[in-house]
């Protein structure tokens, strides 16, 4: 996969939890549209009117701790954000978010500000910060969540596949 | 070569390697779950997947809890959807009012000794307390097993916590759970197998180690296990012990001899704290249900608090039991008649306001003591009310008092 996003980063701090993405009583639904609506609403308000398509969330450590619940990443891919940056992620949601296709990028070590302009190349995993120049490194996935990425989520991994 | 942890040994058990942490293995997978959450996506993805028929129907269950009965046209709309799928497929689907996934899958053998269980539900690592492996997944995951049967996972580290010394009267599973949580942290055992041993656990009811099991899910973990040594199960099973050679990444020490009664304040499970910082928090809500804390022996305290009073003015108290085999035999023995009659309200047996999508809902400004085990903003529903954690016998005592107070002596 050689694809390049680039956007603005929406920065938030420590254990962002599944509650606070997509709280409980919006994710019984089918419909992606009306998850992207309330998105991070309790966390940041603005964050809907603020940002443009392609932006990335960038976090610090454990995000989308809590609930299994898929609906978070999917808030967040609805919503237009290409990317999630963190530290490192709670396992449910890094595994959910690879599955279906949002990437996720474990920075342990960054200082990304609010607004910053980013460019993340998912072929090498190297982020570039516009805004101070600086560049980070993320860690590699293992090889089967690569492939699943790289087939644009487990869904169309396993339509092509059949098992693993 | 060293010796295998218990999750080590249960994945060697199911695919004939000796892993390590951090290896990947494909392993076959004795069962599923999934709920009114999480049923609906994963069968949205099944579907795109390809997929006809669901792997071993038999092995399968749905379960609707989280928002049972549906409080809207859109809620009711999924839960057919589900109803009708489970139909097609073959697959036993708990209705409305028959408990939470979690109590429902041990109550009905879902999930016994020795299994790789996946559920699409974060609290799936209650089976812990059952010698399983069982690891809670997403929709889009858990629709992968439907399809093939299997799952891939990495090999957890195992992170062991030994406590020395029987709990005090006053001090219940829960209170050791939440001090334990408090510790390690929302985040310590982030991908990792936890591993309870010590005497305490030994003579714990099923009840009370479910309880335990269930908040490694608060500290991050894939995985937890409470040492099978003393576990009754009402068939045979061999346990699965680790090895007493077994690598840990970390052995957390603790006596718990002295252990106070603890609150978990808002708005984090592991904000943990003994409950006398906040003895005389005024309270205006008290729940007592959920996966955590919704079984018989949960009630029973509550009930031996509340007999023959009143709740004051201004305080209500919900209680959810954790299935209808509880709420059953909480009618049978007097426990449900108590707590009615106290002024609590009994509903639904199910996750109840647990997670905020639909009833009891709290309003801006008040304060929850609630025997749940989550209590981020917003979980119940709304983001301007705040909600402590602890046990049922705390939650039952305070809602009585009007504040945070102590259980009665030897009331757990
Ligand atoms: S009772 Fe609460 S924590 Fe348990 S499964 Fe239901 S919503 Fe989740």
């Amino acid at each position: 996969m050689s694809k390049v996003l680039r956007g603005h980063a929406h920065v938030y701090g420590d254990n962002i939890d599944t509650d606070r993405i997509i709280p409980g009583k919006y994710t019984k639904t089918l419909d992606a549209q009306s998850l992207a609506e309330h998105v991070l609403e309790d966390l940041d308000p603005e964050f809907r009117s603020r940002m443009r398509p392609g932006d990335f969330v960038v976090a610090g450590n454990n995000f989308g701790c809590g609930s299994s619940r898929e609906q978070a990443p999917l808030a967040l891919q609805t919503a237009g954000v290409s990317a999630v940056i963190a530290r490192y992620f709670a396992r449910i949601f890094f595994r959910n978010a690879i599955n279906i296709g949002l990437p996720v990028l474990e920075i342990p070590e960054h200082d990304i500000a609010q607004g910053d302009e980013l460019e993340a190349d998912l072929a090498d995993g190297k982020v570039y910060n516009h805004t101070t120049g600086k560049v980070y490194q993320a860690k590699p996935l293992p090889e089967v969540m690569l492939r699943i990425l790289q087939a644009g989520g487990l869904v169309n991994y396993l339509r092509e596949h059949k098992t693993f | 070569m060293r010796g295998m942890t218990t999750v080590e040994k249960i994945l060697f058990q199911k695919t004939g390697q000796r892993v390590r942490p951090g290896d990947i293995v494909i392993a076959p997978v004795d069962g599923l779950m999934a709920t009114d959450t999480t049923a609906p996506g994963a069968i949205r993805a099944f579907e795109k997947m390809g997929g006809r028929h669901v792997w071993a129907p038999e092995r399968c269950a749905f379960v609707i809890d989280h928002a049972a009965p549906a409080p809207n046209e859109r809620i009711a709309n999924l839960h057919r959807f589900m109803r009708e799928f489970a139909r097609q497929q073959g697959i036993r689907l708990f209705e409305i009012g028959e408990g939470i996934c979690h109590q429902v899958m041990v109550e009905q053998g879902y999930v016994r000794p020795g299994y790789l269980f996946t559920g699409a539900d974060s609290h799936t690592p209650t089976y812990g307390a059952l010698n399983a492996f069982a690891c809670g997944v997403g929709s889009t995951d858990l629709a992968a097993v439907m399809l093939t049967g299997k799952i891939w996972l990495k090999t957890p580290a195992t992170l062991r916590i030994r406590c020395h010394g029987q709990l005090r009267p006053e001090a219940s599973a829960k209170d050791l759970i939440l001090y334990l949580t408090g510790k390690v942290g929302i985040s310590g055992a982030t991908y990792m197998s936890v591993e309870f041993e010590g005497e305490a656990f030994e003579t714990m009811s099923l009840a009370s180690r479910l309880c335990v099991a269930n908040m490694t899910a608060e500290m991050g973990a894939k995985t937890g296990f409470v040492h099978p040594r003393g576990l009754k199960l009402p068939y045979f099973f061999e346990p699965i012990e680790p090895d007493p050679d077994a690598e840990y990444v970390q052995t957390i020490e603790v006596d718990i001899g002295e252990l106070p009664p603890q609150v978990a304040a808002p708005e984090s499970p592991d904000n943990v704290y003994p409950i006398d910082r906040y003895i005389g928090t005024p309270v205006h809500y008290g729940f007592i249900g959920t996966c955590g804390n919704g079984r018989l022996e949960d009630l029973q305290v509550a009930a031996r608090i509340l007999r023959g009073k009143r709740l004051p003015k201004g305080v209500r108290l919900v209680v959810a039991p954790a299935s209808r085999s509880v709420l059953l035999d909480a009618m049978l023995d007097g426990t449900a008649h108590a707590l009615v009659e106290a002024g609590a309200t009994l509903i639904t047996p199910g996750c109840g306001p647990c997670v905020g999508s639909h009833e009891g809902v709290p309003a801006d400004g008040e304060t929850v003591i609630s025997a749940a085990n989550r209590n981020f903003r917003g979980r119940m529903g709304n983001p301007r009310a705040q909600i402590f954690l602890a046990s049922p016998a705390t939650v039952a005592a305070s809602v009585l008092a009007g504040h945070i107070t102590l259980p009665p002596p030897g009331d757990q």
